[in-house]
């Protein structure tokens, strides 16, 4: 037997990856998973699930026909928030706004340049609110325009209006306020989660579906050899989803990345290892493919969407799901690759996230290797 | 390996092993209870006995696979219990999947082994071409292994699995789904290996006349060793018990074999070449005490038969509930054990059919319930039915035969309005399948392979279900489902839930449910895969009943003996009809003037040989 063990490490573990790239290869559903979905959950986040509006439709009631009444609508179109049209009532107005045609009425009131020479010139502002957070932004935006309205006419007219306090908007990081510019990096998590826990979860079952683990388990081959066996060709396939997503967001989206390359690959590596660690240890208790995959998905995919901070913020949530956000893996790496993308490398959030995902990388990847062992039942 | 003891050829020991899974009903079942066995060097061991006797979970513990309860195993010297991976490196094994990647193609399977056991590039050059003359996979190196048929697999299976050199062989059911011709050349290729290598074969198999083929037969029932010796003395236990009784004229052979099985004399009765072979039990008296076994004669026993001698004895001596309920009624019958209703019942309905129902050849000249015409079916380029045509006549039992994968369970799936047709016509009891599903659906009743009950709910709430599923309401709904308590002895087990009564009555209520309606026409797929030897008798025994009622039955098997108690049937492979007829028109196909005992199987693999040869010609002329 030791004639055999001396150079059957390295060789057996070559031979098993090989052999996994190839089954990866030849199968349509890890191509799409590998390449395919990023691009699609980039276009989809990218286009689609933006939390900005843009180009918000409404309606000015122009009930004043005066110039200072004109420049007002003008504003609203010259706004790239805002696509305004002009109508002659209210009631018109509301009609338009009942049907969804428009998502906000800007009134103008027969007395407006009126009031707005005596100083008192109010604008009345309806919104659609059935979707309260996007009816906050276009109201913040609609005073934005009128705030900006009212400075140009003070530089042209030389007029001063009275106004008491003006807000000055500071925004840091996400200096366009383009939501893109964190929901793009936060796919990062979703691809890396899908590929590292589902597929190897999957891969695994299938092996015990289809009984080829039973004919492995009869030949020399090590446990802990399959465990790296199944992680090397698939730390790639993820390694080439973060090349594909990234690509995608700085040519698509322009999305900037602050921090350095090299330290955004390391810490997304790293994040891999700990999806891998989750879908094998899965894997080691799940014989077929159906269970497994429901198990990738409510223990690692959907967590990781819900609870990392990608979509909702932790802060806002109730302490106890807070305290769960915790054991999250996704957690650490959804704030690593925010402050990677937007704010630099800044170390002080680097080492602490990174220093928790080698733990739990250590510490899957551990379980795995003395959870697997060659026996069927 | 030098490990074995000097002197020791002993190459597998196992001692009073016991192994038990949960049966997922809370209980738990012994797969293997108290088993020894010994195997010696350069021995070809057969393991044989039928679906459920815990060969596989055998093998299993051998190969260290499993854990077991409590026992020892020692492989080549190696204690299996203390170091299961101990004796991998001598030892190949092919699971009973194969154990293929069907993504890879041959040669990167066969590379994949050659890695994982360490042959060396040397060993390879001269292996390499040893295994693909000896499996004939050469031309087909690059194909991927999932499109390989049934026997390829099979062969390259065994091929990784000798990559190696082993000096003990283990395959585990390797011939099963397999078609005949695959099988007798798997045979040919081991009987080959264990002459020219120095080589230990432990092969299980649940064709019993496949052991006839090794040098020691170790026969499993329910977890034990019933036997153990050469095939000859597995056959010696019906020696002088064994006879061959020539059909009357009037009957079938199926319904001479009805008759003889109700006598608790008899071990075992079946159609065989158009006569009845039958086997006494180990305490008969004589085949003169059976009225209905005229003009027997004394033939030579095959392994199958003494088999079946040794069964009817364990079974008799086991009196536990588990097995006498599992068993069909003729043995508990003929000890006239416990309160038997349901037994006595089953032998009345069958004795009824064969001495009281109109015997006379009812399916000659009948008219056809069931007519395909050049049947296609095409799943994307793929061709698994391929121009099928035939007839089923009304009141006939009909079988479809054929290997996995040839096409069975496609076109009855088709006839049964399951699955659309790609082109041809299908016509059901008088409904073109084309234009008129639903109701072609109401004239048949239909028992899926897994028999689709409710395990869930009790045995009287699916008869309700099925009955409102059919439509059936008032006094006909009341009649009906008494009727299948009645004729299928659920009477006992109104209550149970399904999923807990055992696997021989929840394929009595699934045929119950499918008859509810009464249909002109019942398929069953399968229905008697994974199913005891004795428990397969009991089935064919109530389907001669159903037949001469007037039900037309369709069936699919992949036990050819068991064509012999069908009517007319036809043979398929890849797709196609390769012939069809009655089971003596089929035999006749493999006559020649000095083989006049041909088999349905050998028929078939005459059939194959033909056709191949035939396709060998043509690609010579173009």
């Amino acid at each position: 037997m030791s004639r055999k063990a001396t150079f059957g490490k390295p060789r057996r573990i070559m031979a098993m990856s090989r052999k996994e790239a190839r089954q990866m290869m030849r199968d349509p559903s890890s191509i799409a998973l590998g390449i395919v979905l990023p691009l699609l959950l980039i276009l989809l986040f990218g286009y689609g699930l933006s939390l900005d509006a843009h180009h918000v439709p409404v309606a000015v009631v122009m009930e004043d026909h005066s110039p200072s009444a004109q420049s007002v609508f003008g504003a609203f179109a010259g706004s790239r928030y805002f696509q305004p049209r002009a109508v002659n009532s209210m009631v018109q107005a509301n009609r338009l706004l009942t049907a969804g045609t428009v998502d906000g009425i800007v009134r103008l009131r027969h007395n407006f340049s009126r009031n707005l020479r005596a100083g008192h010139a109010n604008i009345q502002f309806t919104t659609n609110s059935i979707d309260a957070n996007r009816a906050r932004l276009i109201e913040n935006y609609a005073s934005g325009v009128v705030s900006g309205w009212l400075a140009q006419r003070e530089l042209t007219h030389g007029q001063h209006y009275y106004q008491p306090v003006t807000i000055q908007q500071q925004i840091w990081f996400n200096r366009s306020m383009d939501s893109r510019y964190f929901l793009v990096p936060g796919l990062l998590v979703l691809i890396m989660t899908l590929i590292g826990a589902l597929m190897t979860a999957l891969v695994v079952a299938r092996e015990w579906e289809r009984g080829t683990f039973e004919s492995l388990f009869a030949t020399p081959v090590q446990p802990g050899e399959i465990v790296i066996s199944k992680i090397i060709p698939y730390f790639c396939l993820g390694m080439v989803g973060l090349a594909v997503a990234v690509t995608a967001a700085r040519i698509l989206f322009q999305v900037p990345i602050r921090g350095s390359l090299p330290v955004l690959i390391l810490v997304s590596a790293l994040y891999l290892l700990v999806a891998l660690g989750m879908g094998l240890l899965i894997s080691t208790r799940t014989k077929n493919q159906f269970i497994a995959s429901q198990a990738a998905l409510l223990l690692t995919f959907l967590p990781a969407m819900m609870l990392s901070g990608f979509i909702f913020d932790i802060r806002s949530m109730p302490p106890a799901i807070q305290a769960i956000t915790y054991v999250l893996p996704a957690r650490y790496f959804v704030a690593l690759l925010q402050t990677l993308f937007l704010a630099g490398d800044i170390w002080s959030v680097i080492l602490p996230n990174a220093a928790v995902l080698v733990l739990m990388a250590i510490i899957f990847l551990g379980l795995t290797r003395r959870l697997t062992v060659k026996r069927l039942a | 390996m030098d490990s074995s003891a000097p002197g020791s050829d002993v190459i597998i020991h196992c001692r009073d092993l016991h192994k038990s899974f949960p049966d997922g009903r809370g209980g738990i079942t012994a797969a293997l209870a108290g088993v020894s066995l010994e195997v010696r060097r350069g021995l070809m061991v057969a393991l044989v006995g039928p679906d459920g006797a815990g060969k596989t979970t055998l093998i299993r513990l051998i190969m260290g696979l499993m854990p077991t309860d409590t026992g020892d195993v020692a492989v080549l010297g190696n204690n299996i219990i203390q170091h299961p991976h101990a004796a991998e490196s001598d030892v190949s094994y092919m699971p009973q999947k194969f154990g293929l990647y069907e993504d890879l193609t041959v040669q990167e399977n066969l590379d994949l082994y050659a890695d994982l056991h360490g042959v060396s590039a040397a060993d390879r050059k001269t292996r390499y071409p040893e295994l693909f003359t000896m499996t004939n996979l050469g031309r087909f190196t690059k194909r991927l292994a999932g499109r390989l048929s049934g026997g390829m697999k099979q062969k390259l299976g065994l091929a990784c699995a000798l990559v190696q050199s082993p000096q003990l062989l283990i395959l585990d059911e390797p011939t099963v789904g397999v078609d005949p011709v695959s099988r007798q050349e798997l045979w040919a290729i081991l009987l080959n290996l264990v002459k020219t290598r120095s080589l230990t074969l432990l092969i299980s198999t649940p064709y019993l006349e496949e052991a006839e083929y090794c040098n020691h037969a170790v026969v499993m029932y329910e977890g034990r060793i019933l036997t153990e010796g050469s095939p000859q003395d597995v056959a010696n236990h019906a020696r002088g018990r064994t006879f061959r009784i020539t059909t009357p004229p009037a009957i079938k052979p199926r319904q001479l074999v009805a008759t003889l099985l109700e006598s608790s004399l008899i071990a075992d009765a079946v159609p065989e070449g158009g006569d009845v072979r039958l086997v006494l039990k180990a305490d008969a008296p004589g085949v003169a005490e059976i009225p209905a076994a005229v003009n027997a004669v004394e033939i030579k026993p095959q392994l199958s038969d003494g088999f079946m001698v040794l069964l009817r004895q364990a079974v008799a001596k086991t009196q536990t509930a588990g097995v006498a309920s599992a068993v069909n009624g003729i043995s508990a019958q003929s000890k006239n054990k416990s309160g038997g209703t349901p037994t006595v019942q089953a032998a009345t309905i069958s004795g009824q059919s064969a001495s009281h129902a109109p015997i006379t050849a009812t399916t000659d000249g009948g008219k056809a319930v069931v007519q395909v015409h050049d049947l296609v079916r095409r799943f994307g380029d793929f061709i698994a039915v391929n121009h099928v045509n035939f007839d089923i006549r009304k009141g006939e039992i009909f079988g479809l035969l054929g290997p996995n994968g040839a096409g069975k369970s496609t076109t009855f799936r088709m006839l049964c309005g399951l699955l659309p047709l790609t082109s041809g016509t299908l016509r059901v009891a008088g409904y073109d399948l084309r234009h008129a599903r639903a109701s072609a659906r109401q004239a048949v009743g239909y028992v899926a392979q897994k028999f689709s009950l409710y395990s869930q709910l009790s045995v009287q709430e699916n008869l309700a279900f099925f009955a409102s599923a059919y439509g059936l309401r008032g006094i006909r709904r009341k009649q009906r489902v008494q009727w299948a308590i009645a004729e299928f002895d659920l009477a006992n087990l109104l209550s149970n839930i399904t999923g807990g009564i055992p696997d021989g009555f929840k394929r009595r209520l699934a045929m119950a449910c499918a008859l509810l309606h009464e249909p002109a026409i019942l398929f069953l797929d399968e229905p008697t895969s994974g199913v005891d030897p004795l428990a397969r008798r009991e089935f064919w025994q109530r389907i001669t009943a159903m037949a001469d009622q007037g039900v037309t039955v369709v069936v699919t098997t992949h036990f050819m003996e068991e064509a012999e108690y069908c009517d007319r049937m036809v043979i398929m492979m890849n797709g196609r009809v390769l012939a069809g007829g009655t089971p003596t028109e089929i035999r006749t196909l493999a006559m020649t003037p000095d083989k006049r005992d041909a088999t349905i199987e050998d028929a078939f693999i005459h059939v194959v040989m033909e056709e191949q040869k035939a396709g060998l010609k043509a690609s010579a002329a173009a």
